[in-house]
């Protein structure tokens, strides 16, 4: 199996290629980049940097499951507000740091069950469990709370400055993208790309799917937990319809399809432009967004179903770069070929473009 | 004992919404995550009749039906069959349906809103009591429940005593086999879709009579009703009902007796279950 995984080009030292070496180099580089950016800016631009980083961590980590497996998780925001949860309740309590990582394990055990009830059967069934997930948990949060005679919203103080949370979210997303690299590597992520292309076939290989399943998706809404976690303190109070706001969920499935599930870098081109498009309708048309953004939903499922990923690859392959292996390789991050197959689907529909 | 009316009353309304979201998923085969928001539609559409006229919301059903129907048919049209032709398998199919139906139930959602405000709705019909073996109920919720079920037994025999209805059966079971018998499957899938919708937004008008609802409330149905399909077994009508009644029930029981603010708890819980021990649905067939 993992002779079909390793990638044509040469592999020197641990197994890293030249041109993966290149890719590695050139992501450190725009994190540097990525991380000066509030000592020269601060107010607007830093919110709107604040936005881009968070939402690309999100739509990153979403990515890791639903891009290889095809099954549209819909929960961001449950585990979002888990993550928030754990923080508001604990602030008084343990340090910081600490509630970041109880965040992370709370994320990951609630992802934990739902993926063992879920996963094992269909996707249809984990995407339906998964489009109620953050009621769901709402509703448990509010009768907790009712049960318990605390009030509905939590204060959480403690004193961070704007660029101290743009780089919290910066390391998140290094991590997420780090992650993201390994399982693309590894014979995890060989599996899933197997599970996402036909299930049938992988199950056939003697692949565990479920087992696969599950832990990738474990992985995938720890991410959204932390983020929930390091984000609370920057909201200062947090209530349960805030916090488990689905309007999360479906932003970063739109900011991901929109950027292209096939590369680990795909969600960065789709949130930036997103984030500024948001900016823009919620300014323009502040009562309309609902609308707006399910005509802009609409738009990206017909209109570019790649994403903008797969706008440059079919740009880039009638430029003469015929080759199956398009740009995104040099990056080696998410979606290398699983092989003869895919690539043959892909000369497939070249031609009938 | 009032636990088992009034759930058996709340199951007879659901078993309406839920067999439009069958008609949609076991017929058509599209996973419309839009069917809730065609479900608060209907109860706008008897509210806006209500404050209006002040005559009974059935006689919105009257015109909803209908509207409903011709709305869904033109989403199926404009909407469904391009994926269905670019989709190159099933799963694909789902995926792309998934997403799309997705986007268009934020758009009603947005529409709704512009329309009719984003607070709670509710208007009072017949809120007056009948007592059933000694306790008080809400007249309107029996007159709900007969409507629903004059309507759920109409369907019902319509699908297993007419042609059509046998089309629609037989395109559920076997859409390529249908397609060996000469049913025209893309016209019978675009009925089912269209009536599907037509039936959900019937179920909306007669839960409007005793509901408060907003306009981003329909997610919550959409999940009633999928779990209602899945615990009953997809394309298994009488599964429908049956799981209706349970999910009814169930939710009547956790609400008086725990919290009424954990119903989709309980709906959550029925999914759990079926999940874990019969993934395939009470009258579901088993996968080969």
């Amino acid at each position: 199996m993992t002779a079909i995984d390793k990638p044509q080009a040469v592999r020197a030292g641990l197994g890293i290629s030249t041109q993966e070496l290149r890719g590695v180099l050139i992501c450190v580089g725009i994190f540097i980049v990525a991380g000066l950016v509030p000592l020269v800016t601060d107010g607007y631009v830093l919110q709107l940097a604040i936005s881009i980083v968070m939402y690309t961590a999100f739509a990153t980590s979403w990515l890791l499951f639903s891009g290889p497996t095809n099954y549209i998780a819909l929960s961001t925001a449950a585990f979002f507000g888990i993550g928030m949860y754990v923080t508001a309740g604990g602030i008084d309590l343990v340090p910081y740091p600490v509630l970041i990582l109880a965040a992370a394990v709370a994320g990951a055990a609630m992802a934990a069950v739902v993926g063992l009830a879920t996963l094992r059967v269909s996707g249809v069934y984990f995407v339906i469990f998964s489009l109620g997930l953050a009621e769901l948990v709402r509703q448990f949060m509010t009768w907790g709370q009712h049960v318990f005679g605390t009030m509905s919203g939590l204060y959480v103080t403690i004193d961070r400055s704007e660029p101290m949370f743009y780089w919290q979210l910066l390391v998140l997303t290094a991590v997420v993208y780090l992650v993201g690299w390994w399982i693309g590597r590894s014979r995890l992520g060989f599996a899933l790309r197997i599970i996402g292309n036909d299930e049938v076939v992988a199950v056939h290989c003697g692949i565990n799917t479920a087992r696969a399943k599950v832990v990738l998706f474990v992985i995938s809404s720890t991410f959204a937990a932390i983020g929930g976690a390091v984000v609370a303190p920057r909201w200062g109070y947090v209530e349960p319809v805030v916090a488990f706001n689905p309007f999360l969920s479906f932003q970063v499935v739109i900011m991901a399809l929109l950027g292209g599930t096939q590369r680990l870098w795909g969600p960065l081109l789709g949130v930036i432009p997103f984030v500024l498009l948001w900016e823009l309708i919620s300014i323009e048309f502040p009562d309309q967004t609902t609308l707006l953004l399910g005509v802009c939903f609409l738009l990206i499922v017909y209109v570019i179903p790649n994403g903008i990923t797969g706008l440059i690859e079919d740009a880039w392959r009638r430029r003469g770069g015929a080759s199956a292996s398009g740009p995104g390789d040099g990056g080696g991050m998410v979606a290398k070929s699983t092989g003869p197959l895919r690539n043959l689907l892909r000369r497939r529909k070249g031609h009938d473009v | 004992m009032d636990i088992v009316i009034i759930g058996l009353l709340l199951g007879g309304t659901y078993a309406l919404m839920a067999m439009g979201l069958q008609l949609q998923y076991g017929v058509a085969r599209i996973m419309n995550l839009a069917n809730g928001e065609v479900l608060i539609a209907g109860a706008f559409g008897a509210f806006w009749f209500y404050a209006g006229t002040k005559a009974s919301p059935l006689l919105a059903l009257l015109f909803v039906v209908p509207l409903a129907f011709a709305l869904n048919w033109a989403i199926y049209r404009v909407l469904i069959v391009p994926l269905v032709r670019r989709a190159k398998s099933q799963g694909k199919l789902e995926v792309d349906s998934i997403l799309a139906t997705f986007g268009l139930s934020f758009i009603f959602i947005g529409i709704m809103v512009a329309a009719f405000g984003a607070q709670y709705t509710d208007y009072a019909y017949l809120s007056e009591p009948i007592y059933i073996f000694g306790e008080r109920y809400g007249l309107n919720r029996v007159v709900s429940f007969i409507a629903s079920t004059a309507l759920c037994i109409g369907l019902y025999v319509w699908l297993h005593k007419t042609r059509a209805g046998l089309a629609l059966r037989a395109v559920s079971v076997n859409p390529s086999a249908a397609g060996l018998v000469s049913i025209n499957v893309t016209r019978t899938s675009a009925f089912a879709f269209a009536l599907g919708g037509a039936v959900t937004a019937a179920g909306g008008v007669l839960l409007s009579m005793y509901l408060t609802f907003d306009a981003s409330y329909g997610v919550v149905f959409t999940l009633k009703a999928l779990i209602i399909v899945i615990l009953g077994g997809v394309g298994d009508i009488r599964g429908t009902i049956l799981a209706a009644f349970i999910l009814g029930l169930a939710e009547t029981a956790v609400a008086s007796l725990i919290d009424p603010g954990l119903t989709l708890a309980a709906a959550y819980m029925l999914f759990m279950i079926v999940l874990l021990v019969r993934p395939e649905g009470l009258f579901g067939r088993r996968a080969a």
